[in-house]
């Protein structure tokens, strides 16, 4: 296990390292400059401007500096979306909301989506079923932003049960956030446990179990939903990631200082050490639930070896 | 044992949803919607009665304050806040016309024009000590000083300021540059050359005082949030974390003029997401939201709308020579047929719709104004206004004269959505008036625009330009001969003289200058149909009744509260 462990870090390195890399050179290839007034300075000022973030350099050397910086911890300075502001005080201030939407969002709706699918695939071609389908259906094809907007505007503003938006009233200002955020893993989970649950229950082993006198709940819970959580947990891993580092979407709508929207918006104004910065980030956090999950794996299903097949 | 698991679960989403169900029925805001609909008889002015007792206004930003640092600022939200935290030697009033804010009267101006002599009235920093020449100085070095980095200060200052061009490339020392402290309460500028809106300019952010010794101890970590600045105008900043979405501008006691002051509290929120804002205005959270898009559309005709022109002006730029060979542009009569040839009245009716304006000028209205209040813009009122009959004769004209039956264009535009709808309507107009012309629509993002003007790679540009000073001159010399900005091949003798003149020999001639800033424009856009003037930029806002005198300014910041009050909210 810990060799399994050691050389996936190594490989962590080498991902991070080619997405650096990546990302740099793409960023410059990015037309525009990141700064901001730029077309109302001459030439020669724009140079003084540009010296000052180091832009003047020639490219590799940009580059190399910009790795041993990476190397020191040190992501940079922002150029124009928070002029002078250290990157990772950036990344810090604006994680904590998007964090904490994202994992009510992510707790409200992986459990309510594994009820829901459970729940139909024990009462299969029932109302219940039919009912629990419906939300799922909805929950997928509903854009986030249509089922915010309509959360803001019934639950907020209609009937005042909620803050509009802004970030201000503490829990009550991440209630509705973390609802909109909910409906898409809510959604999921209840269509991967339904379909799991059902063929599970289907197999030999459950018939084999109810013949031993196996109650129902006990066949429901310790056989068959420990047997369907491994495909959910392939594809909740990558979605916690996504939902946590922020939703440009939701954020934006509930006026939520979040990751997501701050780093569209470098992107738009070409705040070169804030886009690779938060690429960074972003990039760390997937690698490393990617490996939680495969460890994950070998925990729910011992028929899953991590180390190959030496043992 | 896993069972008690999943019944743990259970019982927490339960808890959960009987908590939220719980929270929802309690949570009453204390601003109701009600009062509104009995106050709202005297339109969205506001009303003029007595003030409140609580002088509270809630505003909306649509982005985050990139810097605090008036040095380093070059942003509308900076610019914005900085004039109302802080204050130069003059500030503009009411009516827009630039007066004595720190400096105690008028300055004495020397016979040539080139040496303003400013006494400081008796203003402290929020923190107490003293605002001296001293602190003029060093903001001014140290906003051209090139270490700095400053994007505004060689800007503003080269070819106003004494030696700024100099200073600024590092030919000279800061110690150079044309302002001196004779004393703490008396300041002495040098200019390049007469400057006759100099007064308004000192009321641009860049020209702020600066504490050296707070700036200075603070180093690197100046203007990184709301603590580490010092305010000296009619509000301090507070609550500001240095990336944040919220922050709020309190009265400020130290404040010279603070019985002017009728706010107490200046409570802003940035929501990026329009439809948002008008849910929080409707709520009573917000006291004004601005409107765009379809919401301007929607709310056109709403009692609480506020209309507000800004001096900001959108042409189309024709250039005349393109990777060194002529265009059908270099032609005047076809010039004048694409200026004549399409409708703007409904293009800003219909596809902008946010109050905008028709353009047919160069200097915008409610920009400028002369010393007896009179508007730049009534000397040569429109020019060239939209006629599809003589844009039609032009064209047939222009086409003869160049040889020609039919004429392909590029029309090089930005990639908003606003931006295409635009340029999609323009192209129709003009392959509707203009008979065997073809107009290719480009769209492309603002820094490639940039790109393509700076390479005048382009054969017709839709393009935008606001004020750096409130005076003619900064919209009228973007277009002499090498101009940095004139990069379409336009060159008049004519033109370059009488510019050459205003800023010269009439400098100090307030009403010969007037006139030849006015037959400037003439020529440019009547007589040479340079550029085709589309719309002078209007924006809506949602305003709520009770809010007052909140003055919108033409050039620095935006907006001043410094007058606005709350009065029948309660």
């Amino acid at each position: 296990m810990a060799r399994y462990i050691g050389k996936r870090l190594i490989y962590m390195f080498i991902t991070l390292a080619l997405i650096a890399t990546f990302t740099f050179f793409l960023m410059k290839i990015l037309p525009g400059s990141p700064i901001a007034s730029a077309d109302k300075l001459s030439p020669e000022q724009r140079a003084v401007v540009e010296a000052r973030y180091g832009l003047d350099q020639p490219l590799p050397v940009q580059y190399f500096d910009y790795m041993f910086g990476l190397l020191k911890g040190d992501l940079g300075i922002s150029i124009n979306q928070f002029k002078g502001a250290n990157v990772t005080d950036v990344i810090l201030s604006r994680m904590g909301p998007s964090a904490q939407i994202g994992f009510q969002g992510m707790l409200l709706g992986t459990v309510l989506g594994i009820l829901f699918g459970m729940v139909a695939a024990l009462r299969q071609n029932t109302w219940v079923d039919y009912g629990s389908t419906i939300v799922a259906i909805i929950g997928i094809s509903i854009p986030s932003f249509v089922f915010a907007s309509m959360l803001q505007y019934w639950l907020g503003l209609k009937w005042d049960l909620f803050p509009v938006a802004l970030w201000k009233d503490g829990f009550m200002s991440s209630v509705l956030p973390s609802i909109a955020l909910a409906m898409f893993p809510l959604a999921t989970a209840a269509r991967f446990i339904r379909t799991e649950m059902i063929e599970v229950l289907g197999s030999d082993y459950i018939t084999l179990a109810k013949a031993k006198g196996a109650s129902g709940s006990e066949i429901a819970f310790k056989h068959a939903f420990r047997n369907a959580l491994i495909p959910l947990i392939t594809v909740l891993g990558p979605m916690a990631v996504s939902i946590l580092t922020g939703s440009l979407v939701v954020e934006q709508i509930f006026a939520i200082p979040g990751i997501g929207e701050q780093f569209v918006k470098s992107i738009m104004v070409n705040d070169f050490s804030i886009i690779m910065g938060t690429t960074i980030f972003f990039s760390v956090f997937l690698i490393v639930v990617i490996l939680i999950v495969d460890i994950l794996y070998g925990v729910i299903d011992p028929r899953i070896r991590l180390s190959g097949g030496k043992s | 044992m896993k069972n008690s698991k999943i019944l743990w679960l259970l019982g927490l989403v339960l808890v959960l949803s009987a908590f939220l169900a719980a929270c929802g029925g309690g949570d009453d805001t204390d601003t109701g919607t009600e009062n509104t609909e009995t106050e709202g008889t005297e339109g969205a002015e506001g009303n003029g009665g007595e003030p409140d007792s609580v002088q509270e206004l809630n505003l909306i930003e649509g982005a985050e304050i990139p810097s605090m640092d008036s040095s380093i600022a070059e942003d509308a939200v900076a610019f914005n806040i900085l004039n109302n935290v802080n204050e130069g030697l003059f500030r503009l009033n009411q009516e827009n016309i630039a007066e004595p804010a720190l400096a105690d009267g008028e300055p004495e101006i020397s016979e040539d024009g080139l040496t303003y002599t400013f006494k400081l009235r008796d203003a402290n920093w929020s923190d107490g000590t003293p605002v001296t020449a001293n602190d003029f100085v060093y903001a001014w070095q140290r906003a051209i000083d090139p270490d700095t980095g400053s994007p505004y200060g060689p800007y503003m200052m080269a070819g106003t300021i004494k030696n700024a061009k100099e200073v600024s490339e590092g030919e000279m020392e800061v110690s150079e540059l044309g302002i001196k402290a004779e004393d703490d309460k008396t300041l002495v500028v040098e200019l390049e050359r007469p400057t006759p809106y100099f007064m308004s300019l000192m009321a641009f952010g860049t020209f702020y005082p600066l504490n050296e010794e707070f700036v200075t101890e603070q180093g690197d970590n100046y203007a990184s949030n709301s603590e580490t600045i010092l305010y000296n105008g009619p509000f301090t900043l507070t609550n500001w974390d240095g990336t944040g979405l919220t922050w709020t501008m309190e009265k400020n006691p130290e404040y010279w003029d603070a019985e002017t002051v009728q706010l107490e509290t200046v409570n802003v929120d940035v929501v990026k997401e329009t439809s948002t804002a008008v849910n929080l205005y409707q709520s009573g959270e917000k006291d004004r939201v601005g409107l765009s898009g379809e919401f301007a559309m929607q709310y056109a005709e709403d009692p609480e709308v506020v209309r507000e022109l800004e001096p900001t002006l959108f042409y189309l730029k024709f250039n005349q020579e393109r990777n060194g060979e002529e265009t059908p542009l270099a032609n005047e009569n076809i010039r004048k047929a694409i200026a004549t040839g399409f409708n703007k009245q409904d293009l800003v009716d219909v596809v902008l719709a946010n109050g905008s304006l028709p353009a047919n000028y160069l200097v915008p209205t409610e920009f400028a104004f002369n010393e007896a209040g009179e508007d730049f813009r009534d000397i040569n009122g429109d020019m060239l206004p939209f006629n599809a009959e003589e844009a039609k004769t032009y064209w047939e004209k222009g086409l003869e004269e160049i040889g020609e039956t039919e004429v392909t264009l590029e029309l090089l535009g930005g990639d908003s959505e606003l931006a295409g709808k635009m340029d999609a309507y323009l192209k129709e107009q003009l392959e509707t008036n203009l008979e065997g012309l073809t107009v290719n629509l480009k769209a492309v993002p603002f820094g490639v625009r940039l790109e393509l003007d700076e390479a005048q790679d382009y054969d017709i540009q839709n393009s935008g330009w606001g004020p750096d000073y409130q005076d003619p001159m900064t919209f009228i010399d973007l277009f002499v001969t090498g101009a940095s900005h004139n990069l379409m091949s336009y060159s008049n003798e004519e033109f370059d003289n009488l510019v050459e003149q205003a800023k010269g020999e009439l400098a100090q001639d307030a009403e010969g200058r007037w006139e030849a800033m006015a037959q400037a424009e003439k020529i440019l856009i009547e007589e040479d149909a340079a550029i085709a003037p589309i719309y002078q930029r209007g924006i809506m806002s949602l305003q709520k009744p009770y809010v007052n005198n909140i003055v919108k300014h033409p050039f620095g910041g935006d907006y001043s509260y410094k007058w606005a009050y709350i009065s029948g909210k309660e």
